[in-house]
């Protein structure tokens, strides 16, 4: 068996100077066994095409900069074997930048958006440092290793690039930006926690804007797992007491209630809950459709009538509630 | 197979409630293979990611709590919703890695008499068919198939990422390149629908709190797969169907797209092709009207 592999590569072409729409060019090259997306991309610029761009730097994965979407899965060009991609989407690749409606030349995008969100988080540690300490400030190991893995992001995009949420909703923070108040805010040095919180607890852009598809943890090439510590921001809006009532915390605590009552969750109750009776003006059309269909009752909503099957051992349920809840809103 | 399979059954609150046709769709599938199915009655809601958000530690002991009833019975538990999936699956690696946390949900649970082991693996429904009865199985047993339809198989974001936690359990399915529902399709001789958002989010999870995003989330996989001449769409996900069943008129409207398509059950597909009854699939139970595909599909 040979060593090499021929393949044709697609590349996403674009220059937003000059060109109304991108096109797409194909490229035909040998693809070594230990070759990187990032050897495929310098094949294609110095063998075929010098105009080809793309951002590239460490070369080691610590830099960010080479990040592009391979098929749509999110890559980083200096640390994907090619070998391996070729054989996960039959031989066929198509690189392209990691926002096309970002892209400025090729593979090159504008982040100013993903720099923008990480401001807004305030990622660094607010502290008033003594300029002149005695000792140096402790952690220890537990203290550290709460931000450990958030800390290792490289500022890629890779996970803002692929979150669905913030491709429909340009105001919602994104996985990143999350990711950086959550390892700020657990930081024992750091003052600012409280902010931070309240900053990333606004409907529209915060943590509740989350659609929870964990594309972000697919997508992190250091993995980190962002929707696992935006889930973490979320336990601690209710820790510190920093949750606000409204539709989105009412509806995580409502699962308790239900819970509570039946074992199971209530699904005419959760949204009630949520939304008050007032709200639920906007649920009326589908409503209506679900009774004609028989997917729920005319009277699940009134509070007097309990259509909702019980768990079996139901006490039991009961007493783990009231034994390991931690947290309230 | 020499030895009859036999799973515990976690049904999740859905299939108890707004779709009761996965659940008997589910059950009548398992009794045309021949697969023994015990219904964990006493479990309780598997928290949806939304009581996790709420009350993580709360949510581990729940889950586990549901887990110790299928490993009391020594068996594997299955799931038949994408969401039920992941957070008990979430909930027995936590455990399974971290002693300590194991520790301080047991030392719970042991007030209510219970212990978790870990001893049970979780699995949805349609990787244990896949995985363990077996495609060419499945095959053997199709009495009416299902060529007449271009089927769209949406994955539903749960039971494929995060790849790294689910692993041997969903086969190692790519989650950029997902393949278990195509091939399904195929076992039962419909024709798969291949369109970019198969593997993309529905938008249910953030129906009340950020709507515009879950209509627009939803409209653009069902409007991808209406355009690659889909005749209906089919999930592993009750969520999933929820979402893209009930919401198609103001889905429609967010997109300003009509938006017209039957979404099925993994289960109801299955049973269509297995010849189950019109009862037990339950087509009657959907928003969008989909009865007619049972009479499409019956021999003429």
């Amino acid at each position: 068996m040979s060593n090499t592999r021929k393949v044709t590569i697609k590349a996403f072409r674009f220059n937003a100077e000059t060109d109304y729409l991108p096109s797409y060019k194909s490229y035909t090259m040998e693809v070594g066994k230990d070759e990187l997306i990032l050897d495929l991309m310098n094949k294609i610029k110095w063998e075929h095409d010098g105009s080809f761009s793309y951002r590239r730097s460490c070369r080691h994965g610590i830099c960010g900069a080479c990040a592009i979407k391979v098929n749509g899965k999110a890559t980083l060009a200096c640390k994907q074997n090619a070998i391996e991609l070729l054989d996960m989407f039959n031989n066929e690749l198509v690189l392209e930048p990691s926002s096309k409606k970002r892209a400025v030349k090729d593979m090159i995008i504008d982040k100013s958006d993903f720099w923008a969100k990480h401001e807004a988080v305030k990622p660094y540690v607010v502290a008033d440092v003594d300029p002149h300490p005695e000792h140096e400030t402790k952690q220890s190991i537990a203290e550290f290793n709460k931000f450990l893995d958030s800390d290792l992001c490289i500022q890629c995009g890779a996970c803002h690039y692929s979150c669905p949420a913030l491709e429909v909703n340009d105001a919602f923070l994104g996985p990143a930006a999350l990711n950086a108040a959550y390892r700020f805010t657990v930081d024992t040095r750091d003052t600012a926690g409280d902010e931070r919180l309240e900053i990333t607890a606004q409907s529209g852009s915060g943590v509740w804007d989350c659609v929870k598809c964990y594309e972000c943890a697919e997508a992190c090439p250091k993995d980190i797992n962002p929707i696992e510590k935006i889930g973490k921001l979320h336990n601690m809006q209710f820790e510190r007491g920093v949750a606000v009532s409204n539709v989105a915390t009412r509806h995580a605590e409502g699962f308790v209630r239900s819970i509570k009552k039946h074992g199971f969750l209530d699904e005419a109750d959760i949204v009630v809950y949520s939304e008050g009776y007032l709200g639920m003006y906007k649920h009326l059309t589908t409503a209506v459709k679900m009774i004609k269909a028989g997917k729920i009752h005319w009277d699940d909503a009134l509070p007097w009538v309990d259509n909702v099957p019980k768990s079996k051992n139901l006490s039991e349920i009961q007493k783990l509630i009231e034994i390991s809840q931690t947290n309230k809103l | 197979m020499s030895e009859q399979l036999h799973y515990a059954l976690f049904t999740g609150c859905t299939a108890k409630q707004s779709t009761p046709e996965l659940l008997s769709s589910t059950l009548a599938v398992a009794d045309k293979l021949g697969i023994k199915i015990t219904i964990l009655e006493e479990a309780s809601c598997c928290g949806a990611s939304h009581l996790q958000d709420f009350d993580e530690f709360l949510a581990h002991v729940l889950n586990a709590r549901n887990i110790c009833y299928a490993e009391k019975l020594g068996l594997t538990m299955i799931t038949i919703c994408n969401t039920c999936q992941l957070n008990s699956a979430m909930t027995k690696h936590a455990l399974d890695k971290d002693p300590e946390l194991k520790a301080r949900v047991n030392e719970k649970l042991a007030e209510v008499g219970l212990e978790y082991k870990g001893t049970s693996e979780i699995k949805h429904f349609l990787y244990t068919l896949i995985d363990d009865y077996g495609l060419d199985n499945i095959k053997d047993k199709v009495t009416t198939p299902l060529s007449a339809f271009n089927i769209a198989p949406f994955y539903g974001c749960h039971n494929i990422r995060p790849s790294e936690l689910h692993g041997a359990s969903n086969g190692n399915e790519n989650s950029y390149n997902p393949t278990s529902l195509d091939s399904l399709i195929d076992a039962l001789e419909g024709n798969p629908v291949d369109y970019d958002h198969k593997n993309k989010c529905c938008g249910f999870h953030v129906e009340l709190q950020a709507n515009h995003t879950s209509e627009v989330l939803a409209g653009n996989a069902m409007v991808d797969a209406i355009d690659n001449n889909a005749d209906m769409m089919v999930t592993p996900c009750p969520l999933c169907h929820l979402k893209m069943d009930t919401y198609q008129d103001s889905v429609g409207k967010v997109i300003g797209r009509d938006v017209e398509l039957p979404v099925l059950h993994m289960p109801q597909m299955v049973a269509l092709a297995l010849g189950c009854t019109e009862k037990e699939i339950g087509l009657n139970f959907h928003v969008q009207k989909a009865t007619q595909i049972f009479s499409e599909v019956q021999p003429a």
